[in-house]
């Protein structure tokens, strides 16, 4: 019985044979459509989310399996003190797979030494979120038609930004990975993500300016200010508005740029950008619904 | 400055000086109700001052904390006043409830009965990180 925890926790040879069900998934759905027939998929979500619970639960809708949906921690026995320990034993009894989200970093680790089923971790806190990067991985390859050799540019809040944390995890494994990291000062990458970058000697450069670092890139990985990481509201206040991408800061981009964001976005991407063929975001939240199946088919040991 | 050898017991040599205070306090040596000696700063040829804790009764001690705090320390163990055994002491790969982690956003904050396990990440530098969250532990 495996567990999905960290972006790790799956070797590259996995991540390709990831990639390839969800592609093969793509191409044809119906012979997917009652592989998880039978077996029901628990989403715990003691924090606000509306699209990683959604497509957890359209993913097992699509592979013919049924959901049992936790959320908020005030409409479940966490409100009551239960442990994470206790709920993952007890949704083990009724269920055959869990995705949980969770405010406290750790959490789903937790869940997945006591539980008796596997666990895929949704998002803890600002730590990491491995389904996020595998929407990433797939759009990354299916827009590039790669995974190496690519300049990457990750744009916003690096310091709290977990989507960014648990990519650049994954992209530091393949050959020829240059990266961008541009953020505000008060943003920069943590010194421990970006040990994982120096220790491996990836070229990367460290930028506030946007537009400068603009023609050198591959991929344009955008993340927003989240409110929530903010201990302090004027912090927040100040910081949001750092990076803003409109139609006018793509003059110098390349033309296959691929232009990626986790959403949701609040203003950090003008809405005018929507229509640009460079704009992938919207593709990835397709993408990371097709790699959810992949995923839970691998877990549940049904291909 | 002499103290008496001991009959059976332990004693944690070669700790680096100035360090013999906090693995006193880090073994709960105060909670025993034999005699333990800690000397510090005695001269030592090999390292010019070290300190030295002689516990007069056969205890089990930690050697994962003992490892963190001063992995260059060694254990005698003496038995009818004879040395029996001599072991070494090694950066463990594992701390459980020796570290506390100070992130608020981890889950230990939350369940206080978990335990809080650190785990060596780059022993090079010995960096430790929790184990649920991964943040580095304060270094030594």
């Amino acid at each position: 019985m495996r567990s999905l925890i960290s972006i790790l926790d799956l070797s590259v040879e996995e991540l390709d044979e990831l990639i390839g069900v969800a592609n093969d998934i793509i191409d044809n759905p119906a012979k997917y459509s009652e592989i998880c027939r039978g077996k029901k998929l628990a989403t715990l979500f003691f924090e606000p989310s509306t699209r990683t619970r959604l497509s957890f639960e359209a993913a097992m809708y699509e592979l013919g399996g049924n959901v049992l949906s936790v959320t908020g921690a005030g409409s479940s026995s966490a409100a009551k003190g239960e442990s994470v320990a206790d709920t993952a034993k007890t949704v083990s009894c009724y269920a055959d797979i869990i995705a949980m989200r969770h405010s406290k970093e750790g959490a789903p680790l937790v869940a997945s030494m006591n539980a008796t089923i596997p666990v895929i971790n949704a998002g803890d806190g600002g730590h990491n979120h491995p389904t996020q990067t595998l929407a990433d991985l797939l759009t990354i390859r299916r827009e590039k038609g790669r995974l190496d050799n690519l300049t990457i540019g990750l744009c916003g809040d690096l310091k709290f930004g977990r989507t960014v944390h648990s990519l650049i995890e994954a992209m530091a494994r393949y050959t020829g990975v240059k990266f961008v990291l541009i953020s505000p000062e008060e943003l920069k990458l943590p010194s421990y993500v970006k040990s994982i970058i120096k220790e491996k000697n990836i070229p990367y450069v460290q930028t506030t300016d946007l537009e400068a670092a603009m023609p050198d890139l591959d991929i344009l990985y955008m993340t927003r200010v989240q409110r929530e990481r903010f201990f302090n509201e004027e912090d927040y206040l100040r910081l949001k508005d750092s990076y803003i991408l409109t139609p006018d800061k793509l003059n110098n981009a390349k033309a296959d740029l691929c232009i990626m964001h986790p959403l949701p976005r609040v203003n950090e991407i003008s809405v005018a950008i929507d229509n640009d063929p460079r704009a992938a975001y919207f593709k990835q939240v397709l993408n990371g619904k097709y790699m959810r199946m992949a995923l839970i088919c691998k877990l549940l040991e049904v291909l | 400055m002499n103290i008496d050898s001991i009959q059976t017991g332990i004693v944690i040599d070669h700790i680096t000086a100035g360090k013999g205070m906090e693995i006193y306090n880090l073994l709960h040596l105060d909670k025993l109700d034999c005699s333990v000696a800690l000397l510090l700063n005695a001269s030592s040829n090999k390292m010019g001052c070290k300190d030295i804790i002689k516990i007069n009764q056969d205890i089990d001690i930690d050697m994962n904390a003992l490892g963190y705090v001063d992995p260059g320390a060694t254990i005698v163990i003496i038995r009818n006043s004879k040395v029996v055994e001599k072991r070494t002491v090694s950066l463990p790969e594992k701390l459980t409830n020796v570290l506390k982690c100070k992130n608020p956003r981890c889950i230990t904050t939350t369940e206080q009965e978990l335990p809080h396990v650190f785990l060596l990440t780059e022993p090079s530098k010995r960096v430790y990180r929790c184990m649920y969250c991964e943040t580095k532990a304060n270094s030594k």
